[in-house]
């Protein structure tokens, strides 16, 4: 089996301008070349308007390429015959839950997916089912959704999703209109999704605590690809990325400002626990 | 106060009449209606009053709430009925200024009344005892042989679920919006209705965008999930007509064929 899941190639987009503005249309996208690995953890960090979403929206042809090409799981997504096969395999999680919520009812809206799939109806109970364990929300699957929490409302919109028994799935900012519960909650069900389903996950968020977690991070900045690489290789990078206008991690800054002022301590440290050790070695030392 | 605003409110339950197929309740109504209106004898009245006694009583719905639903057309019965009532022919009873009451008069105002209330709680006993999405899947079934005249009726059924969904969201943000506005010392409850309908606009112009833009990314949302119109689609939940349905079907004929035939007697 192939061990790329998508292939990005040179790829070019933007906006058609309103008619008659006149104005050349302004690239969202510059030829951004991406290959994400099958089972691979990748998060894409930029600040509003760096192209983030547009590029998710390119991963499973809502939107086409207007120069290069998009593959995934070997398949062109201009090819219009291989729309569905390619959404069916790559779901996608939106920002605002209350606006990819379509029914009335917890559980025919996670079948909503199935259902357009042609899925016969016995296999749409049990992936209903399945789903609803899956993101801990099984007992509410008859309830009407706007009555729910932002959190719980976006797990409903995640096993929507699920539901697709997607290879991959692409999160747009699930969590920027989340309370910190809600949260927590979604990036322990993406972990879980990777642990449990071995799924490829792209993450596009702005908040450094959540791209720590990932095995890859992509920074893009005026439709470009900044920087690539582990969360350490990229977060080290302070400077850079203070210029982009992204902040990095808490522990990071802690680590930064310590070196600066002359005490010498790693600079990667990603997580709290790794950020505490390092400093009882420097004090012990 | 705008939570209150329930559109086709649906009383849940486990009753028999909740339990009857979508389709055929509908199918019901509408034989229902066609006894109602071929009726024209206090004994056809009173079957189709029983009829609908029967319906109340097995769906546990209680009478006050049927009533009180019946309270916005009081205007529109009371109007019916003094039109019949004025409108009559046969034997005077009463006489002022230009009207006259008959006999016919009385009989028709009294007839029509009943008609309209009857007409209106029947209809009530659909909406109540079905949930919206039932509703509209039970529509969508009935009318897809018009999908032959290329009559959009899977479109359609989606339009008004989405509708359907989109109400609670929608009125959630007229609250929000309605709370800033005030906030910023907006009035909504002083003035005359001039004043009033003038203060909505602050209201309606934000609703209006945040109403586009929630459709624009609900359908992006919709297509990120292989949503492709009506070809080919399943459900989760299927419909099946029980034993129960067809004899609730069975009764309905039976009635209307009653009331013709007592029609054409004259009774």
């Amino acid at each position: 089996m192939d061990k790329t899941a998508i292939k990005i190639d040179d790829l070019t987009f933007f906006y058609n301008s309103a008619e008659g503005d006149g104005a050349p249309p302004q690239d969202v996208l510059d030829r951004v070349s991406l290959e994400i690995e099958r089972g691979s953890f990748v998060a894409v960090l930029g600040h509003n308007g760096s192209g983030k979403s547009t590029l998710a929206r390119h991963i499973n042809a809502l939107l086409l390429p207007k120069g290069g090409s998009v593959s995934v799981f070997g398949m062109d997504t201009k090819a219009e015959e291989l729309t569905l096969e390619i959404r069916r395999r790559v779901g996608m999680v939106f920002q605002n839950p209350d606006n990819q919520i379509v029914s009335n009812v917890v559980e025919e809206d996670v079948a909503f997916a199935p259902e357009n799939l042609g899925v016969p109806t016995d296999e749409i109970r049990s992936r209903v089912d399945e789903a609803l364990k899956m993101v801990g929300m099984y007992e509410f699957r008859t309830h009407a959704p706007h009555l729910l929490s932002g959190g719980q409302k976006q797990r409903i919109a995640i096993a929507g999703v699920l539901a697709m028994r997607p290879e991959c799935v692409v999160f747009d900012e699930p969590t920027a209109m989340l309370d910190p519960r809600g949260r927590r909650d979604v990036m322990d069900i993406i972990e879980k999704l990777r642990r449990e389903y071995g799924s490829t996950v792209i993450l596009i968020t702005h908040h450094m605590e959540e791209a720590a977690r990932a095995d890859r991070v992509v920074v893009m900045s005026d439709g470009r690809v900044v920087m690539d690489g582990t969360p350490r290789e990229v977060f080290v990078r302070v400077e850079e990325l203070d210029a982009l206008g992204l902040s990095v991690p808490g522990t990071v800054r802690l680590m930064y400002e310590l070196r600066r002022q002359g005490v010498d301590v790693p600079l990667a440290a990603l997580s709290v626990d790794e950020c505490a050790e390092a400093l009882a070695n420097h004090f012990k030392a | 106060m705008l939570k209150d605003i329930t559109l086709g409110q649906y009383f849940p339950g486990s009753t028999v009449v909740h339990r009857l197929d979508p389709r055929t309740k509908i199918l019901l109504v509408v034989i229902y209606i066609a006894a109602l209106f071929t009726a024209n004898s206090a004994a056809g009245y009173l079957i189709a009053f029983f009829c609908l006694a029967g319906a109340i009583a097995l769906s546990k719905i209680r009478l006050s709430v049927m009533l009180k639903g019946l309270k916005p057309l009081i205007f529109i019965i009371l109007l019916t009925s003094i039109l019949n009532l004025l409108y009559g022919t046969g034997e005077v009873l009463a006489e002022f200024w230009i009207f006259r009451i008959t006999d016919g008069g009385v009989r028709n105002a009294v007839f029509m009344a009943l008609r309209i209330i009857m007409l209106v709680m029947g209809t009530f006993m659909l909406t109540y005892t079905t949930s919206p999405i039932m509703l509209t899947y039970g529509l969508e079934l009935l009318m897809s042989p018009l999908k032959k005249l290329k009559v959009p009726v899977h479109e359609l059924a989606m339009m008004m679920s989405m509708a359907l969904r989109l109400i609670p969201t929608l009125i959630e943000e007229t609250d929000k919006i309605m709370s800033a506005q005030k906030a910023r010392g907006a009035e909504f409850d002083t003035g005359n209705l001039i004043e009033k309908a003038r203060a909505m606009l602050p209201i309606l112009v934000p609703l209006f965008l945040s109403a586009f833009r929630r459709a624009d990314e609900l359908a992006t949302a919709m297509e990120a999930r292989c949503y492709h119109g009506g070809d080919g689609r399943t459900r989760l939940n299927v419909l099946r007509l029980a034993a129960r349905d067809y004899t609730a079907l069975t009764l309905g004929v039976l009635v209307l064929a009653g009331i013709i035939v007592l029609k054409r007697f004259g009774i």
